[in-house]
C-alpha cells in the first residue's frame, strides 16, 4: 500500500501511510487509539471502495482497485473484524458457508458441506459438531470459525483486527500458534493488536502508525525490537501546552473503592472488573488510563448504581461509611455523577432543549409535589449557560442543533446540577474540537478547585497527563498501576496499560489511609 | 419578529393541526351549506367521539414512552360487560359500577404493564395478546349477549348539564363554563407574558397577546353558544365535560410534572433516561396501567351512550385512537407528542367522518379518505423533518423569523459531524426530531 490517504469530511484519518507486507510474513500494525489502524485495514479490504481514498494498493505488483469486500476477497484478502461477523442463531456449518454455499440449482449440497467442514475444522484445530449453534460456543472457538471461513475463501492475506482482545490466555495462545502455522503454509497475516507482548512474540515486522501517518517499519529480528521500542514509536510526540493554568486544592481521600469485582452481564464467568481498588481525594483529578475495552467504562458504570454488569463483590466507601448503590437514583442521591462516553447514545435526549436537559437528572430540585417549576428551570439553565459559555441562541434551543463541545457543556451542566461530590467523566473530550477541549479542561479544573473529586477516563494519554493529579492504569479489568501525574509519562503508562511492565498492583493499596 | 408564530400558538406542529382543523370545519360548513356548525351536530359530534378522544389521551402517553396499545377496544368492551353484568346481577348503584369499571381497567392495564415493563416483552405483542384475551373475556362474561344498563348509569354517556337558574334562553351552566374558560384564557395569557418578561426570555408584544385573547375568546364563546342553544333537554354533554377535565389534567401532567418529563425521557432516549436515574420500568408500568383506566372509562361512556353492552363493542377503536395520536404529531419512535395534539388529531378525524356523512358519502369512500388523510399527515411530517423543518405552517412562517443563531456559533465541525446541515430554526424545534450530526430522521417505523 503506497501513500494511502483517507478523509471523512474535514477530518483526515489517514494522511500518508505506506506499508509493505511480504508473502508469508506476519506483519503487525501498532498505534494509539485513533492513529488510523482500523481505517487503513478497511481501505485495504475494500470496505471503503476505490475512489474514496487516495494512494495505491498493489498485490503481487498489480494495481488493485477494489469496489467492495467481495472484490478484495476474490483476490484472497480477508478481514476478520474485532466484532465478529457471525450470526449467533445459525450453526457453525451455516456460518462457515454463508454467502458461499456449496450448491446445485440453489439446493445446498449437504455432503459437500460435511466434507469441507471436516477438512476446515482439522486445519484450524476446532473440535465441535458443525451443527452446534454459534451462540453456544465460546469466543475463542468463534474466532476459529472466522479463520476457517477465511481459509474456505482461499485466503492469501489475512487481516486480524484485535483478534485476542476478547480471548483468555489459552485461547489467545492457540490462535497465535494457528496464525504462525498458517504462515508456514504461505498465508500472510496483518495483525492489529494492543497486546505488545503478543506482537513481539509472533510478528516478523512491525509498522507504527501515529496521527494517520506511517512513522516507521521495524524488522523484529534484525532491529532487535522489544516492547519499549514499540511504545516509543507509538507515543513519540511532545506534550503541548493545551491546558489552562491550574489551581490545586487537594484535600483528604473521601471516596474509596475496595475489591470491586464485576461480571459481564451476558457471559457468565467473564470478569470485567477484577478486585479493583482505588480512591479519590477531594479536589483531586484522578485519571483512568486504559485501552479501549480494558474495562474503564464498565468500572465506572458499575460503581454508578450498578448500571453495568453483575455485581459480585466489593465495597464503596464515601466519607468513612460504606455505600450500597443498587440503582442509578441511589448513586445520584449519594452525590455521584457519571458523564457517559457517548453523548448521543447515553447522555442526551436529542429531542429535548437545553433547559429540559440541564435539569433532567435532578428534577426533584426544581419541583414541589411532583410539579415542575418552569421558572426555576429556566433560571438554572440560564445560569449554567452563562457560566460555561454555552453557545446557543437561548436555553430553548434544541440540543440536537448544538456542536459537540456545546452538547458536552450541557451534559456537564446536567450532572453538576445534581450537586455531586464525585464526578466521573468518561472520555469528556471525544469528538470535540481543540478550542472547546480547552474550555472543557478549564471547567474540569475549576470544579476540582471547588473541592469536587473528579475521575477522568480517557484514551488520550496527553490529556490524562496534562489534566490529572494521579493516574491509574487498567488492563483487562484489572488496575495495573498507579502513578502521580508528574512522575508518569506516556511510555510508562503505555507499558502498564498493556500489562507488560511492572508487576501488577504492587504500588496501589500502600500509600493511603482513609 | 416571531409575532405571527406567537399569535397562532407557539408550537408549530400543534399550530398546523389547529389550522388544519379550522380549515376542515370551514370547508364542511360551506360544503354542507351550514349543517356542520349547528348545535345538534356539534353536540352529536362530541357525544359520538368523546370515548375515542379519551383513548387518544392515554394512547399518546403510551406512544410517547415508545410503546403501543392494541388492546384498548377489547379492554373497553370487557370493562363494559363486567360493569353491565354487575349492575344487573347485584343491583349495584351507578357510582359503584363506575368505580368497579375503573378498578377492572386498572388491573387489566397493570397486567399488560407488567409484561411490558418487567418481562421486557414488546408492547405490540403483549397488547395483541390482550386484544384477543379481553375480547374473549367480554364474550365469556356476557355469553355473547347484549346486556342493558340502568338509566342513571346512562347519564355518563348521554347526559347533559341540567337547566338551573333563571330562563335566559340559554343553558345557564354551559354559559357559566364558557365564561369561566374565557376568564381562564385571559389570566393565563397575561401571566405567561409576565413570566416571560421576568425571565428575560423572548415574549410577545402587547398587541399580539390582545389579539390572541380576543380570537381564542371569540371561538370559545361561539362554541359555548352552540352548546347552550341546542334542542330542549340538550346542552353541554357530560362526556364532553369528562373529556375537558381529562385534557386539562393530562396536559398538565405531561408537561409540568416530574412523571410527565420521565415519560418523554424514556421514549426519547431510554439509555440516557436510565443513566439519569429515571426508573424506566415504573414509568412503563404507569403508562400501561393508565391506558387501562382510560380504556375502562371510554368503554363505560360508550355503554352508557348505547344503553347496553354488547360482544362487539370497541372493535377497531385502537386504530382510531392510534390514528388520532399520529395525526396529532407523535412519532412511532417515541419521545414526541402532546396530549392536546392527540385530541386535535382525533377531532380532525371526527370532523372528517361527520362532514362526509353529512354530505351523504358512503362508508366505503369515507374509510378510503380517512386512511389517505392519516397517511398524508404523517408523510408530510416525515418529509418536513427530513428537510429540517417542522411543518407546513412552520415553513410558511420561517421567513418571518429573525435568525437567532449568532454567527460565531456556526457549529464548528466536530470529528463525528462532517458536512453538517443547517439545523432547523432553533427556537421552533420543539417538534423537530432531525439530528443534524448523523443526518438521521426519526423514522415512522416501529423500532422494537
Amino acid at each position: 500500500m503506497r501513500s494511502i490517504r483517507k478523509e471523512f469530511g474535514k477530518v483526515t484519518a489517514l494522511s500518508d501511510v505506506s506499508i509493505n507486507v511480504h508473502a508469508g510474513e506476519i506483519h503487525a500494525i501498532c498505534g494509539e487509539n485513533g492513529a488510523g489502524k482500523s481505517t487503513l485495514m478497511k481501505v485495504l479490504s475494500g470496505v471503503y471502495p476505490h475512489g474514496t481514498y487516495g494512494g495505491e494498493i498493489f498485490l503481487d505488483g498489480n494495481l488493485c482497485e477494489f469496489r467492495d469486500i467481495r472484490a478484495s476477497e476474490a483476490e484472497g484478502i480477508v478481514i476478520i473484524h474485532q466484532e465478529l461477523a457471525l450470526i449467533p442463531e445459525l450453526s457453525i456449518a451455516e456460518n462457515l458457508f454463508l454467502g458461499n454455499e456449496p450448491q446445485r440449482f440453489g439446493v445446498i449440497n449437504r455432503d459437500e458441506v460435511a466434507r469441507k467442514c471436516q477438512e476446515l475444522f482439522a486445519r484450524v484445530g476446532l473440535e465441535e459438531d458443525p451443527e452446534t449453534l454459534i451462540k453456544d460456543i465460546g469466543v475463542g472457538k468463534q474466532q476459529l470459525v472466522e479463520i476457517a471461513k477465511a481459509l474456505n475463501k482461499s485466503v492469501r492475506l489475512l487481516i486480524l483486527d484485535e483478534p485476542t482482545a476478547a480471548l483468555n490466555e489459552d485461547d489467545s495462545q492457540h490462535l497465535l500458534d494457528l496464525i504462525v502455522g498458517l504462515k508456514g503454509k504461505g498465508v500472510a497475516s496483518i495483525i492489529i493488536s494492543h497486546k505488545l507482548n503478543e506482537i513481539e512474540q509472533v510478528a516478523d515486522s512491525i509498522t507504527i502508525l501515529r496521527d494517520g501517518r506511517s512513522i516507521e517499519t521495524l524488522d523484529v529480528i534484525a532491529d532487535g525490537v522489544d516492547e519499549n521500542r514499540i511504545i516509543r514509536g507509538m507515543v513519540g510526540r511532545s506534550l503541548e501546552s493545551r491546558f489552562p493554568a491550574r489551581n490545586h486544592n487537594i484535600g483528604e481521600p473521601f471516596f474509596e473503592v475496595k475489591d470491586w469485582t464485576i461480571r459481564h452481564p451476558a457471559v457468565p464467568g467473564r470478569l470485567v472488573c477484577k478486585s479493583s481498588n482505588f480512591f479519590v481525594r477531594r479536589g483531586e483529578i484522578v485519571g483512568m488510563a486504559g485501552l479501549m475495552g480494558a474495562g474503564r467504562t464498565e468500572l465506572a458504570r458499575s460503581i454508578f448504581g450498578r448500571s453495568y454488569g453483575t455485581y459480585l463483590s466489593g465495597t464503596l466507601i464515601k466519607n468513612g461509611s460504606s455505600l450500597e448503590l443498587k440503582t442509578v437514583k441511589q448513586a445520584v442521591n449519594a452525590g455521584i455523577a457519571y458523564v457517559p462516553e457517548d453523548r448521543k447514545v447515553h447522555g442526551l435526549n436529542l429531542l429535548d432543549d437545553i433547559k429540559a436537559t440541564t435539569v433532567s437528572a435532578a428534577l426533584n430540585r426544581i419541583s414541589r409535589a411532583q410539579v415542575i417549576n418552569s421558572d426555576t428551570e429556566h433560571k438554572v439553565a440560564e445560569e449554567y449557560k452563562t457560566r460555561f459559555h454555552t453557545k446557543a441562541a437561548s436555553v430553548d434551543t434544541g440540543v440536537s442543533t448544538l456542536s459537540g463541545g456545546n452538547q458536552q457543556k450541557v451534559v456537564l451542566a446536567k450532572w453538576l446540577f445534581t450537586n455531586p461530590e464525585l464526578l466521573i467523566l468518561d472520555e469528556p473530550t471525544r469528538g470535540i474540537d481543540v478550542g472547546a477541549k480547552y474550555e472543557i479542561y478549564g471547567i474540569i479544573q475549576e470544579l476540582a478547585a471547588e473541592g469536587l473529586g473528579v475521575i477522568v477516563i480517557s484514551s488520550e494519554l496527553p490529556e490524562l497527563l496534562g489534566l490529572s493529579d494521579r493516574i491509574y492504569t487498567i488492563f483487562e479489568g484489572e488496575i495495573t498501576g498507579e502513578l502521580p501525574a508528574d512522575e508518569a509519562d506516556q511510555e510508562s503508562l503505555m507499558r502498564m496499560m498493556t500489562a507488560s511492565g511492572t508487576p501488577r498492583t504492587q504500588r496501589i493499596t500502600e500509600e493511603h489511609t482513609s | 419578529m416571531n409575532s405571527i408564530r406567537y399569535l397562532l400558538g407557539g408550537k408549530s406542529r400543534q399550530l398546523g393541526m389547529i389550522v388544519a382543523l379550522i380549515v376542515l370545519i370551514i370547508f364542511f360548513q360551506v360544503a354542507t351549506e351550514g349543517l356542520t356548525l349547528t348545535p345538534d351536530n356539534v353536540i352529536n359530534l362530541f357525544n359520538g367521539n368523546s370515548y375515542i378522544l379519551i383513548l387518544a389521551i392515554g394512547m399518546v402517553l403510551v406512544i410517547i414512552a415508545g410503546h403501543i396499545d392494541l388492546s384498548v377496544g377489547s379492554v373497553a368492551a370487557f370493562v363494559g360487560i363486567v360493569v353491565a353484568t354487575a349492575m344487573q346481577d347485584f343491583n349495584l348503584p351507578a357510582w359503584a359500577g363506575v368505580l368497579l369499571g375503573l378498578v377492572v381497567g386498572a388491573l387489566a392495564g397493570l397486567w399488560q404493564g407488567f409484561w411490558v415493563a418487567y418481562a421486557n416483552i414488546p408492547a405490540f405483542i403483549v397488547t395483541l395478546a390482550g386484544m384477543l384475551v379481553f375480547r374473549g373475556a367480554n364474550q365469556a362474561v356476557g355469553h355473547s349477549n347484549t346486556i342493558s344498563v340502568p338509566a342513571d348509569f346512562q347519564t355518563l354517556g348521554s347526559g347533559y348539564l341540567p337547566e338551573i337558574g333563571p330562563d335566559t334562553g340559554y343553558n345557564n351552566l354551559t354559559l357559566l363554563i364558557g365564561f369561566a374558560a374565557v376568564a381562564a384564557i385571559i389570566v393565563s395569557e397575561l401571566r405567561t407574558r409576565k413570566r416571560l418578561i421576568q425571565l428575560g426570555a423572548e415574549h410577545p408584544s402587547v398587541s399580539v397577546t390582545m389579539v390572541r385573547i380576543v380570537v381564542i375568546g371569540a371561538i370559545i364563546l361561539y362554541v359555548t353558544s352552540l352548546f347552550a342553544t341546542g334542542r330542549p333537554g340538550t346542552s353541554f354533554p357530560i362526556s364532553g365535560l369528562i373529556l375537558g377535565a381529562l385534557v386539562l389534567m393530562y396536559g398538565f401532567i405531561s408537561s409540568r410534572t416530574v412523571q410527565g418529563r420521565h415519560i418523554y425521557a424514556v421514549g426519547g432516549n431510554l439509555n440516557a433516561a436510565k443513566l439519569s436515574g429515571v426508573q424506566s420500568k415504573r414509568i412503563n408500568l404507569l403508562v400501561m396501567t393508565n391506558m387501562g383506566v382510560l380504556s375502562a372509562l371510554a368503554g363505560m361512556i360508550f355503554v352508557a351512550r348505547a344503553h347496553a353492552s354488547g360482544p362487539f363493542d370497541g372493535v377497531g377503536w385502537e386504530l382510531d385512537a392510534i390514528a388520532a395520536v399520529f395525526i396529532g404529531g407523535a412519532a412511532v419512535s417515541g419521545g414526541v407528542g402532546t396530549v392536546i395534539g392527540a385530541v386535535v388529531g382525533g377531532l380532525v378525524m371526527a370532523v372528517l367522518n361527520n362532514g362526509l356523512q353529512l354530505l351523504g358519502i358512503g362508508a366505503d369512500l369515507t374509510q378510503i379518505i380517512k386512511g389517505l388523510v392519516l397517511l398524508a399527515a404523517v408523510a408530510f411530517d416525515v418529509y418536513n423533518k427530513s428537510q429540517g423543518k417542522t411543518s407546513i405552517v412552520g415553513m410558511l412562517i420561517a421567513g418571518f423569523q429573525r435568525s437567532t443563531r449568532s454567527p460565531s456559533e456556526a457549529a464548528p465541525p466536530s470529528a463525528a459531524a462532517p458536512a453538517e446541515k443547517e439545523p432547523a430554526a432553533p427556537a421552533a424545534s420543539e417538534a423537530s426530531v432531525h439530528d443534524p450530526d448523523t443526518d438521521r430522521t426519526f423514522e415512522y417505523t416501529n423500532r422494537k
